[in-house]
């Protein structure tokens, strides 16, 4: 997990992403209706394929505590599959953006928008569809599962290797271009390495939002028939059913025990060894650090069992492709300009389809009081969310300034912050439906911190890192004039953290939109407790089958994450680097 | 040195450059250049910064094609390698791989191509460094490295970007000798030495001929030969004279006829005016005004003294002129009366004199300040004035020449500005 310096703006490319223009474009429109039509063929296919979920035979989930390392294991394997599979989508989709400016003239928008998709609300969907592919297999599940991950991780590595391959320096181009690299030659040793530290604190966020959905998708259930794949996630799905909190308590443990885990030996290692890839030519003033790196780099035996382990990566890194370079096509303004219409002209038709597609789709089974009834609980969960934002903010912020201050404090509980970012709340949620039923409190109010409950880390972490960003300078000076209370606040603390917290509360934003659709509806055995909102809306037709309506209720909620994101976020991000920074 | 070939290794004819999409808009950066580089000489290629020289080299290592003209190799097998301002090193590499990216590209053997950078890095200096990477090492390392890539191929010619001006003073100079000294002797497999440069003694001290651009658009006004016999000597009265000589040449009016407009690109209000801080402009008037100089300074002295480049003296020095506090003429910056009431004046008197002067001879701030006046709000959009001039400059100008005029309107109070909602206005905090 993230060092300090991840939330420097080097190593954080939502920075970049949300410097990005915040009015919304016809790109946004066309990308929407794409993807909105792509997703509707999905669920119509996935309808169409639901009759072997019956046949699955899977091997039934026990709480056997002897079975629970390889449960952790198989749920772990599934997120480094997922990443695989974002990782080859990121490097394709990327470069094709970055290479030409017809597909990114496509491919940027839809990221944007689809980073605001909650996935989890397609998660039946899925399911179904890939179960559809391999009739009466596990294979199938598992894919859904892998799917489900691989949409919450993909997009935002992507976005961050389009950003990188487009900021390669100007000089090393030329350097590549003045001794004529190959294409390939190129990516692995110019775009490759430059975009790696970015892509790395990319993969940490999403390997982080990514538990979340593993967790979610491996007890999964449509209709009634409940699909589980061994994993921690059926584990406790299953405890939850049995109402057994024993279970869920030790569920919770393993959890821990495997982000740990991951964080220690596989995490930081890439980060450490990552560092080199940085493009400042100085030193950096703190390396991140970490042990298991140290001792590969130390220890023979180890480093022989590692550079084992690189050799086909150097072999693949030594062929050279010599894939003649097409010669540079010189085209006229007049024929490139043609090209674009044609271009603009083959898009437009596919947004005409999308519409034709979507409009069949919604007059068969919605009217527009669905619309209207969807709207309104979608601003139930904005409430929902905004207040909660508020007020984990006036909850975190002193906490994490007064942390951020003090270098020794910052030192030891920065990972903390970072790893409860990591940790899936949605396995604590059953402790909190107990609560409310003990206490017979309105699930209303008292579901709503669910939503945060996971998401409330990334605003402590990002403002721990801004308040030890604050220059022992301005420090100082506060002393000297004895700028205390209030105005240290207002004039210190506030504006040094600012970006930071900025950057912190998108990602709870958006983390809690997302969380609302497991946390608005919770299941305790057989107590079923609900929230009005977005989210319950979203579970409760899922849970029914109601294609339709689980639809609109996605393509709603991503409305309102993409209009507050560049509604709120994105201004007042710009205002923060313009107002706030001094260079 | 004196050896010149008949056969040039380069022949550049009628090259014109145009930066962005179409002719009519866009600024001409090379206009009509013609270049030919013999074998066994140190060329210099010397003017200003936006004078198209860098372009020029960009065209003969092939990394950019000209809008117009041609580059020519006319002897066989001629090949070019670049020495970059920045380095521009692989920062993920260590030395020596970085020293063998050029053969790797060329599918060297993996074995030939460990030998030929272990002997282009003995030659460089760096031996012991070849495990390092580009962050361990100073800048003048770093530089050596970058030589040390470009040498590594054999090529022709060596092209060289301003390769000492992000190097400190004492660096920059080691380095210049140590290249010059393995040129004498020999040791180098190149056959010439194209170089960029804005540092007037440098190309005095290396090259053995030196093509002097005028800036906007670039064109070639001068070729000086060097005679003097190297190793040379800065203090040396030829050394001294020639490069007075250049600073005269460099500071000489484009045309008689545009006696200030043809200071800066453009005319009008359309002018692109250069960021120069209202402090650095007072600072020089100051210095001038004061010993040893009393109003009137030599630049080549002036530069040393205050140990500016000289690419950095000239927008300062011309903004002066613009702004009828001095004149320049024939390498001399020469102090006019307004300047000398500006050095004597309390704060307050200044701001006024620098607004009257603003006011009369920077047509951009005058029409700013006269849409002011006109509006019954007394406010305008930064936005209107930055598209007016961008029909006729490039976006970076614009907003560079806004800039200037927002720094020092403000200072002279002309008009006040704000930057959140980008708008000038006529009232004043007080």
């Amino acid at each position: 997990m993230a060092q300090r310096d991840a939330t420097t703006e080097r190593g954080w490319p939502i920075a970049r992403f949300l410097r990005m223009r915040s009015a919304p474009s016809w790109a946004d429109l066309i990308s929407f209706l794409l993807l909105a039509a792509a997703a509707v063929l999905i669920v119509r296919g996935a309808g169409e394929a639901s009759q072997p979920l019956a046949a699955l035979r899977a091997t039934p989930v026990t709480l056997d505590v002897a079975r629970l390392p390889e449960y952790a294991l198989r749920t772990t394997l599934r997120m480094f599959a997922a990443l695989g599979a974002s990782l080859v989508f990121t490097f394709v989709f990327a470069t094709l953006a970055a290479k030409s400016r017809k597909a990114e003239m496509i491919i940027v928008p839809a990221l944007d928008i689809l980073q605001s998709v909650p996935v989890l609300g397609f998660l039946t969907f899925t399911v179904t569809f890939f179960m559809g592919l391999f009739p009466g297999r596990q294979l199938g599940v598992e894919l859904a599962a892998i799917f489900a991950i691989f949409t919450s991780q993909a997009w935002n590595m992507t976005f961050s290797f389009y950003q990188s391959l487009r900021t390669v320096p100007n000089d090393l181009d030329e350097v590549s271009r003045q001794f004529g690299f190959s294409a390939w030659r190129r990516f692995i040793r110019l775009d490759l390495p430059f975009a790696t530290p970015g892509l790395v604190w990319n993969i940490m966020m999403s390997m982080s939002g990514g538990w979340f959905f593993v967790v979610a998708s491996e007890a999964i259930t449509v209709g009634n028939t409940t699909v589980t794949l061994p994993g921690i996630g059926a584990w406790l799905a299953l405890s939850i059913e049995r109402q057994d909190l024993h279970a869920v308590a030790i569920g919770v443990g393993a959890m821990a025990v495997v982000i740990l885990l991951y964080d220690q030996l596989v995490f930081r290692p890439v980060v450490a060894w990552a560092d080199k890839f940085r493009f400042e030519q100085t030193k950096s003033q703190e390396a991140p650090r970490s042990w298991v790196y140290a001792m590969v780099r130390q220890t023979r035996w180890l480093r022989v069992g590692f550079a084992a382990l690189a050799w086909p990566m150097r072999q693949i890194g030594r062929i050279d492709w010599s894939v003649p370079r097409p010669p540079a096509l010189r085209l006229g303004g007049e024929t490139s300009r043609i090209l674009d219409i044609v271009w603009l002209v083959i898009i437009g038709g596919f947004a005409v389809w999308a519409v034709a597609v979507l409009a069949g789709f919604v007059s068969h089974t919605l009217n527009w009081s669905d619309v209207w009834t969807v709207t309104g609980l979608a601003f139930a969960t904005l409430v929902r969310v905004l207040v909660l934002i508020v007020v984990a903010s006036l909850i975190w912020v002193p906490i994490g300034v007064w942390i951020g201050l003090r270098p020794v404090w910052a030192e030891r509980l920065q990972p903390i912050a970072q790893f409860l970012a990591a940790f899936p709340a949605n396995v604590l949620f059953p402790f909190a439906v107990v609560l409310i039923l003990r206490f017979k409190l309105d699930p209303n109010i008292w579901l709503s911190p669910l939503i945060i409950l996971g998401t409330q880390w990334y605003i402590l972490f990002n403002v721990i890192a801004g308040a030890s960003a604050i220059s022992t300078d301005i420090k100082e000076a506060a002393r000297i004039f004895d700028i205390r209370g209030w105005q240290w606040w207002r004039q210190v603390a506030l504006p040094g953290i600012f970006p930071y917290y900025v950057t912190g509360a998108l990602t709870a934003s958006g983390g809690s939109w997302n969380a609302s659709i497991v946390a608005e509806a919770v299941s305790w055995g057989h107590e079923h407790i609900e929230a009005v909102g977005l989210g319950s809306y979203i579970a409760s037709a899922t849970a029914a089958g109601r294609s339709a309506q689980v639809a609109l209720g996605v393509a709603v909620m991503s409305v309102f994450v993409t209009a507050l994101n560049r509604a709120v976020w994105r201004p007042l991000y710009r205002y923060s680097e313009r107002r706030l920074r001094l260079d | 040195m004196t050896a010149i070939l008949d056969r040039p290794l380069v022949e550049v004819r009628n090259v014109r450059h145009f930066y962005g999409k179409s002719a009519e808009s866009n600024l001409l950066v090379l206009d009509d250049v013609d270049l030919t580089l013999f074998d066994n000489e140190i060329v210099g290629l010397l003017g200003r910064s936006g004078s198209g020289k860098s372009t020029l080299l960009r065209s003969i290592a092939g990394l950019l094609t000209p809008t117009g003209g041609s580059v020519a190799f006319p002897a066989p097998a001629t090949t070019v390698s670049m020495v970059f301002q920045s380095f521009a090193l692989f920062p993920w590499l260590t030395v020596q791989q970085n020293v063998e990216v050029g053969l790797e590209a060329k599918r060297v053997p993996a074995a030939e191509r460990r030998k030929r950078a272990l002997a282009a890095i003995d030659l460089i200096g760096l031996d012991g460094f070849e495990n390092a990477y580009p962050k361990e090492l100073s800048g003048g390392m770093r530089q050596r490295v970058g030589l040390a890539r470009a040498l590594v191929v054999d090529p022709s010619i060596l092209l060289m970007d301003e390769p000492f001006s992000a190097l400190d003073v004492l660096t920059a100079e080691t380095l210049r000798t140590d290249l010059l000294d393995l040129w004498s002797e020999g040791r180098m497999p190149i056959k010439s030495i194209l170089m960029v440069t804005h540092n007037i003694e440098e190309a005095v001290l290396m090259c053995d001929r030196i093509l002097v651009f005028s800036s906007n658009p670039g064109r070639v006004v001068a070729e000086i030969k060097v005679d003097l016999p190297q190793p040379r000597n800065r203090q040396e009265p030829a050394f001294r004279a020639l490069v007075e000589d250049i600073y005269v040449r460099m500071t000489k009016k484009a045309a008689p006829g545009e006696v200030r407009d043809g200071l800066f690109p453009g005319t009008g209000i359309s002018m692109v005016l250069p960021r120069v801080s209202t402090n650095t402009l007072a600072g020089l008037m100051e210095a001038i005004a004061g010993s040893p100089y009393s109003g009137k300074a030599d630049l080549p002295q002036l530069a040393r003294e205050l140990q500016y480049e000289a690419d950095e003296l000239f927008p300062i020095a011309e903004v002066l002129q613009l702004l009828r506090f001095a004149e320049l003429e024939g390498g001399d910056l020469r102090l006019l009366p307004p300047a000398f009431r500006y050095v004597e004046a309390e704060v307050d008197q200044r701001k006024q004199l620098f607004a009257q002067q603003l006011l009369n001879y920077v047509p951009l701030v005058a029409h700013v300040r006269r849409v002011l006046d006109d509006r019954a709000s007394h406010q305008a959009p930064a936005r209107r004035f930055r598209d007016e001039l961008e029909d006729n400059m490039s976006e970076e100008y614009a907003d560079q020449t806004i800039r200037s005029v927002v720094q020092w309107g403000r200072y002279a109070e002309v008009y006040a500005f704000d930057e959140t909602a980008d708008l000038f206005t006529l009232d004043n905090p007080s």
